[in-house]
């Protein structure tokens, strides 16, 4: 167990710091970065001024550590745009782009999985039908579709809910919640639904087809040839093993989630991380772009990595020794 | 054979049929056969003869597209093949019991030995936690499973394949059926093995009282195993009677066949005897007698009439040419 | 007995065919495909069909500008689904931004496909490092959602462009940045197939007769895996159109001047508060008739070549 946990810290490592060589990469050999940064009428000495300030004469690899050990610190560097540092934008926009993501996560689950159960038992029911036939449409929507929809209906015609902005937030150290104010908790609704809305077409199609794939298995067929009842093949034998692989893949949707937050604080306005990244992306704000790389493949690695410890303590078959 | 008790289960003209867009395909076509109390009848023939599919039919779990076309179930003297879901599921793990043939998938893997038998216990058994575990680890113990009382909260993946079964065997007998349907219970397992288990399911419902319906394409595990035997072809049953006498002095062509094409030890032929041609698909099944197309011993009337089950001695056989003989 | 002793002819043989069966008794498949290919055919004529040139700014009068579609008080049997603020034709916006967004599809699509496959064949069939190498990045890829490799892929190939071509080559770039994002899925399901196929015995026997590697892969193990290669590439389609649309939107797609359905709908969301909706149902419908006819067919596909199923 120990050597499991040691062995997937060390591939975490390792792909964080490849990730770094990316994202470094970016920062240092894409555009100029002394360039972007100053007005097209630089004096020469200015240029070298800065030059030496980034640090862009010292040979690569030294660069390179210079990059990683700012990286470790939350140090970026100077967006191209804003001029001002990454890390405190980055700190600024973050408890934003969580708060979203965990409200749509939790929305998408406590609608998803109770819908996708419920398809898998019954899957020629008409409801079941008109599910599927709802999330075929669903994932065939562009999520800012959704977005701009949402919007239509309750912010234009019925005015019941802002279309934009976060409402009053409530600072608590270094963090911003909107949690706790009745404007923030209004502000979070259409954009937490808009997230999360793709994401329940998706954990319901995969609770149904996991369901019904374990429902056909030999364990369950034995199951009920002892005689059992319904509800204890349906909920306590084919469940459990439908939702051991969910896990995993909602655990690896909760990282989309948090890159598809782009298109929902968009078209929101919502001023998380994703907006941030967009409007480098457009002006091409390589210091902004790469530390949001880094932010979002540390997470990623983070939730990975505890996706495989829950795996292995739920799974008896790992965690047992036979 | 008479004894005049009422059989266990009694099968009359069963048929099962599959809706496919090219019609209704006959996989089972009026089988009828009793079972007494206690006795094991074997269900042998190749695949596709339609006799894992007369148990799924009896335990009441055939599913669409399949469905009965024809005929009657009856059951320790009631009717079981228009009971409710609900009273089907009732019946099956307190009266029938069931065992598949590979017990690597047969068991949840979530689930230790000892919850899953004792669930099935307190399903049908009016019995508390304590002394349904109890019976859980006696039952181990009679399968032969080593160190019950700790076994018992093992996972299905700690055991061998051998052991699993065995543990399939105590979750088929643990609620005291009257009925055990074993369809090809020693297939998955090694060789060496085999012997053990089919003593042991033999031991096991002698001990319990349950009578078994043993499906197998094995011949040689019927003839170990089995007290009488029905062979099936193409949904028919062809010939039906006492183990030994089918053994060794069987009547119809097509057990014949099978009987001779088992290579003997010690015997000096260059080619193994074969039944020429194969067993005929569910859409082209031949008029008359099934078989009559590889039969070596054909008559004209085999090609039109299907032919009756005819008593022989012990048991029937469903061939023209055992017309007029004494029973 | 009833033996084949005609074979019947290829045609025959597919109009018979369990696949055909499935396609033609489900009306919702057939529809699907008939919406595709309308919106297919319409995109590929919009040049000769298209009512008006929305990009051809002689041809543009403001006095045309905000109208609505013509069944609404105040609408034009010119402008069938109305004009934007500067007087553009919504339909034949559409059509043309249907082109665009087609084009990017497929073509990203094709790339993608031919990527993936000849590094899912290579891998699979000569294993070891080569194997492990492809493997590795595939993994890498696969772990980050695509709309975020896509808009990084967008991002690099900006920042390093000059300023003034952003806009003239977006289309180049779009589908770069797609073809990147997908033609991993392709490689890790033919390696798969790859590698099951290359145990087989045929492939022994090529092997021993002499033929080449590269000949193997192609004539042989090639035909093998194509039947999970075109469900994985119906629904890459969706995803393809989709991801464009969505960098568009985003404002990183493509630029007004030369917009796909994407950026209409960027473009019209702006009006969404003043009441000038048409700018953006219109597209956003076009949009989803589009991606969600494709799904269908690819879920039919998938469900008729599914063996387990039958």
């Amino acid at each position: 167990m120990i050597a499991f946990i040691l062995r997937r810290l060390i591939q975490s490592v390792l792909v964080m710091l490849a990730v770094a060589l990316i994202a470094f990469s970016m920062f240092r050999f894409i555009g100029d970065p002394v360039n972007s940064m100053l007005p097209e009428n630089a004096s020469a000495e200015d240029r070298q001024e800065l030059r030496e300030q980034l640090g862009l004469d010292q040979p690569v690899t030294v660069q390179f550590t210079r990059f990683v050990t700012g990286a470790v610190q939350g140090e970026f560097g100077i967006s191209y745009r804003n001029k001002r540092a990454v890390s405190e934008m980055i700190a600024e926009r973050l408890p934003a782009t969580l708060e979203l993501v965990l409200a749509a996560a939790v929305f998408a689950l406590l609608l998803g999985v109770p819908m996708g159960i419920y398809a898998a038992l019954n899957p020629k029911g008409v409801l079941s039908n008109m599910l599927n036939v709802v999330s075929l449409i669903g994932i065939s929507v562009p999520t800012f579709v959704t977005g701009i929809l949402l919007i239509l209906v309750f912010s234009v015609w019925l005015n019941w809910l802002p279309s934009f902005g976060r409402g009053e937030t409530v600072q608590i150290g270094w963090w911003s919640t909107g949690l706790l104010s009745a404007s923030g908790l209004k502000s979070l609704v259409l954009p937490a639904v808009m997230l999360g809305l793709f994401q329940v077409t998706l954990i319901m199609r995969l609770v149904r087809a996991e369901m019904m794939e374990v429902l056909r298995s030999d364990f369950v067929r034995f199951a009920r040839a002892r005689g059992l009842t319904n509800r204890a093949v349906n909920f306590g034998h084919a469940l459990g093993n439908t939702l051991m692989p969910v896990i995993t893949i909602v655990g690896l949707q909760l990282g989309s989630m948090i890159a598809f937050a782009i298109i929902t604080e968009t078209v929101f306005q919502w001023p998380g991380m994703g907006l941030l990244f967009i409007q480098a992306v457009s002006f091409a704000d390589i210091p902004v772009m790469s530390a949001y790389l880094v932010m979002v493949a540390l997470v990623f690695v983070a939730i990975n990595m505890i996706v495989d410890l829950l795996y292995f303590a739920i799974d008896p078959r790992l965690s047992v020794r036979a | 054979m008479t004894f005049q008790t009422t059989p266990l289960l009694s099968v009359r003209d069963l048929s099962i049929c599959f809706d496919t867009r090219h019609g209704p395909l006959r996989a089972v076509d009026g089988i009828t056969f009793d079972l007494a109390p206690g006795e094991i009848l074997g269900m042998v023939g190749e695949s596709g003869a339609g006799k894992s599919l007369t148990g799924t039919a009896i335990t009441g779990l055939l599913e669409r597209p399949g469905r009965i076309d024809r005929g009657e179930i009856h059951f320790e003297g009631q009717r079981i093949d228009t009971l409710s879901a609900e009273a089907m599921r009732r019946l099956r793990g307190r009266k029938i019991g069931a065992i598949f043939q590979d017990p690597l998938t047969s068991l949840n893997p979530l689930m230790t030995v000892g919850q899953q038998l004792i669930q099935t216990i307190r399903t049908h058994l009016k019995l508390d936690q304590a002394a349904a575990r109890k019976r859980a680890i006696d039952f181990l113990g009679e399968v032969g499973i080593p160190a019950p009382e700790a076994r018992v909260d093992q996972y299905p993946h700690q055991f061998s394949g051998g052991m699993r079964q065995r543990v399939v065997i105590a979750l088929a007998l643990c609620a005291e059926p009257s009925l055990v349907i074993a369809d090809e219970p020693t297939t998955a397992l090694d060789v060496s093995i085999q012997a053990q288990i089919l003593d042991l399911l033999k031991r096991m419902c002698r001990e319990h009282g349950a009578a078994v319906i043993l499906v197998t394409h094995d011949m040689g595990v019927i003839a170990e195993t089995a007290d009488r035997v029905a062979v099936m072809y193409s949904g028919r049953v062809v010939e039906i009677g006492p183990v030994d006498k089918v053994v060794r002095d069987p009547h119809h062509p097509y057990t014949r066949g099978l009987m001779q094409s088992i290579p003997r030890v010690g015997s000096n032929a260059h080619r193994l005897t074969q039944i020429d041609g194969a067993m005929p698909r569910l859409t082209d099944l031949p008029t008359g007698c099934a078989f009559h197309p590889r039969c070596p011993r054909a008559v004209a009337e085999c090609k039109t009439t299907r032919p009756a089950a005819l008593p022989v001695e012990g048991g029937h056989v469903a061939c023209h040419l055992y017309q007029g003989e004494p029973a | 007995m009833a033996l084949e002793v005609f074979p019947q002819s290829r045609l025959a043989a597919i109009l018979e065919s369990d696949l055909f069966y499935r396609f033609r008794t489900s009306y919702i498949t057939v529809l699907a495909a008939l919406v595709t290919l309308a919106i297919v055919l319409a995109a590929f004529l919009a040049p000769w069909i298209a009512p008006h040139d929305p990009f051809d700014v002689s041809t543009l009068s403001l006095w045309d500008s905000e109208l609505p579609p013509v069944w609404a008080e105040g609408g034009d049997p010119r402008f069938l689904l109305g004009t934007d603020n500067q007087g553009r034709d919504v339909l034949s916006a559409i059509l043309y931004g249907s082109r665009i967004s087609l084009a990017v599809g497929f073509v990203s699509v094709a790339l993608a496909m031919v990527i993936g496959i000849v590094v899912g064949l290579v891998s699979g069939y000569f294993g070891g490092a080569i194997d492990a190498f492809f493997m590795r990045i595939a993994d890498v890829m696969l772990s980050f959602p695509t709309i975020l490799v896509a808009l990084l892929v967008s991002g690099i190939v900006r920042g390093a462009l000059p300023r003034e071509m952003h806009d003239s080559a977006a289309l180049i770039v779009l589908v770069f940045a797609i073809t990147i994002t997908t033609w991993v899925q392709y490689a890790r399901t033919v390696r798969s197939s790859t590698m099951v196929e290359r145990s087989r015995e045929y492939v022994y026997a090529a092997q021993l007769v002499g033929r080449r590697p590269f000949a193997i892969l192609f004539s042989h193990i090639l035909p093998n895996v194509m039947g999970p290669v075109l469900v994985i590439a119906t629904i890459n389609l969706a995803m393809a159109i989709l991801i464009e649309a969505t960098l568009s939107f985003l404002g990183v797609g493509m630029p007004p001047t030369n917009p796909s359905l994407g950026t209409l709908i960027r473009v019209g969301n702006e009006y969404l508060f003043s009441g000038i909706w048409w700018v953006v149902i219109f597209p956003s419908l076009t949009l989803v008739a589009l991606v969600l006819a494709v799904n269908l067919l690819g879920d039919w596909l998938r469900d008729a070549l599914n063996p387990k199923l039958r």
